[in-house]
C-alpha cells in the first residue's frame, strides 16, 4: 500500500518494485496469450510502462495486479487483432485466417522438456479462442485459483468455471482430432 | 438438474477448488452417471498432460535489463511529450509571426491578406466546431465511466 502511494507521487523505486514482483508473471501470460517470446517481452514492458502513467487510475484498496492485468490483456488482443487483420489480409479467404493467425506464432520451441504430445498441447492452445486461451493459460501456467482468476478477470467464479469448462473441452476435441492419437491415449 | 449443470462442479471437483459438501454432491452424481465419469477421466489425462507443459525460461539478462528497458521507455515517453508541445508552440509561433508580418507589408496585396484572414477564420471555426463536438458527445456519452 505504502508503494502504491508513492507511484501515485511519481515514484519510479516504488515502481520498480511492483515490475521486479510481477514481471516474470506478465511476461509467462503474454507469452501464453500471443505465443512469441519477443512479442511478449514488448508487450509485457509496454504494459507496465502504460501502468505506471495511469496508476492513478487504480482504486483505493484494489490490488495492483489485477488493474494491471487488465492493461496487458487488452495489449495483448489488440496485437493478436493487428495479427490477424495482416494474416487475413495475405491469405485467401477461403481459408481460416483466425485460427490460422494465431496458431501459426505457438511454435514449440518455448516449451521447456519439448516431447511429441507437449507440443501438440501448446499447438493446441494456440488454437483456442482468445476468452479460453486465457483461462487455460491463468489456471494451468500461472496455477491461480478460480478466485483469483475471477478478481483478474473482472467475472464472477461461475463465469470462470464455465470457460474452464469450455476451454479443455475445446482442448479435448483438438487434441482428439491430430495425428498421434489423442488425450485417450496417454496412459 | 441435468449433467450440464453438473460442469461447473466438475471443474472444480478437477482442480480441488469445491467445499466439502459440493463435493459430496458431485460425487453422488457422479456414483450414478456413467456418462459425467467417462468426461472427468477425459478431463484428468488432459489436466495431467497440460500441466505437464512448461514454458522455457528465459536468460537472466533478460530479467536484468527488464526494468531498465521499462525506465528508458518511460523517460522517453516524457521527452517525446515535452518535444511534442515545444514544436507545436513553435509551429503557433512562427505561423503567428509569419502572418503579423504579411498584414503588416504594405507590398502585399489586399487580396492576399483577405484570402490569409479567412483561412484563419475557417480554421478557427472548424476548431472550435470539432472541439465543441467532442465536449458533447463525452459529456453525453452514457458509457464514459464503464471500463473497457
Amino acid at each position: 500500500m505504502i508503494a502504491m502511494q508513492r507511484c501515485r507521487r511519481g515514484s519510479k523505486e516504488a515502481f520498480e518494485l511492483f515490475v521486479n514482483k510481477y514481471m516474470k508473471q506478465a511476461y509467462f501470460i503474454a507469452l501464453g496469450l500471443v505465443g512469441n517470446r519477443e512479442d511478449a517481452l514488448d508487450l509485457s514492458q509496454e504494459a507496465f510502462v502504460r501502468a505506471y502513467r495511469n496508476i492513478n487510475h487504480v482504486k483505493p484498496g484494489r490490488g495492483f495486479f489485477p488493474w494491471f492485468y487488465q492493461i496487458l490483456k487488452n495489449l495483448c488482443v489488440s496485437h493478436l487483432r493487428r495479427r490477424r487483420y495482416r494474416q487475413a489480409s495475405s491469405l485467401d479467404s477461403d481459408d481460416c485466417p483466425e485460427v490460422a493467425a494465431v496458431a501459426d506464432y505457438f511454435s514449440p520451441e518455448v516449451v521447456a522438456d519439448r516431447g511429441e504430445m507437449k507440443d501438440r498441447v501448446w499447438q493446441a492452445i494456440g488454437k483456442l479462442d482468445d476468452k479460453h486461451r486465457e483461462v487455460i493459460i491463468l489456471r494451468h501456467f500461472q496455477d491461480m485459483s478460480y478466485e483469483q482468476m475471477a478478481d483478474a478477470l473482472f467475472c464472477n467464479m461461475g463465469t470462470v468455471t464455465s470457460r474452464l469448462y469450455y476451454a479443455r473441452k475445446r482442448l479435448k476435441e483438438l487434441l482428439g482430432a491430430g495425428k498421434g492419437g489423442g488425450i485417450n491415449d496417454v496412459p | 438438474m441435468t449433467c450440464h449443470d453438473y460442469k461447473d462442479l466438475m471443474m472444480g471437483y478437477l482442480d480441488d477448488e469445491l467445499s466439502a459438501e459440493q463435493r459430496g454432491r458431485f460425487e453422488e452424481h457422479l456414483a450414478g452417471c456413467g456418462e459425467c465419469a467417462k468426461e472427468l477421466e477425459e478431463f484428468k489425462r488432459l489436466k495431467a498432460i497440460t500441466d505437464e507443459v512448461t514454458l522455457v525460461e528465459p536468460e537472466d539478462r533478460l530479467w536484468h535489463d527488464y526494468w531498465d528497458n521499462i525506465y528508458n521507455r518511460i523517460e522517453r515517453g516524457l521527452g517525446w511529450i515535452v518535444f511534442s508541445v515545444a514544436g507545436i508552440l513553435l509551429i503557433i509561433y512562427g505561423g503567428f509571426k509569419l502572418i503579423e508580418e504579411l498584414i503588416k507589408d504594405p507590398t502585399v496585396g489586399f487580396l492576399l491578406k483577405a484570402a490569409l484572414l479567412a483561412l484563419i477564420v475557417g480554421l478557427a471555426i472548424m476548431f472550435v466546431s470539432v472541439l465543441r463536438e467532442r465536449v458533447y458527445f463525452w459529456r453525453k456519452d452514457r458509457y464514459r465511466d464503464v471500463r473497457r
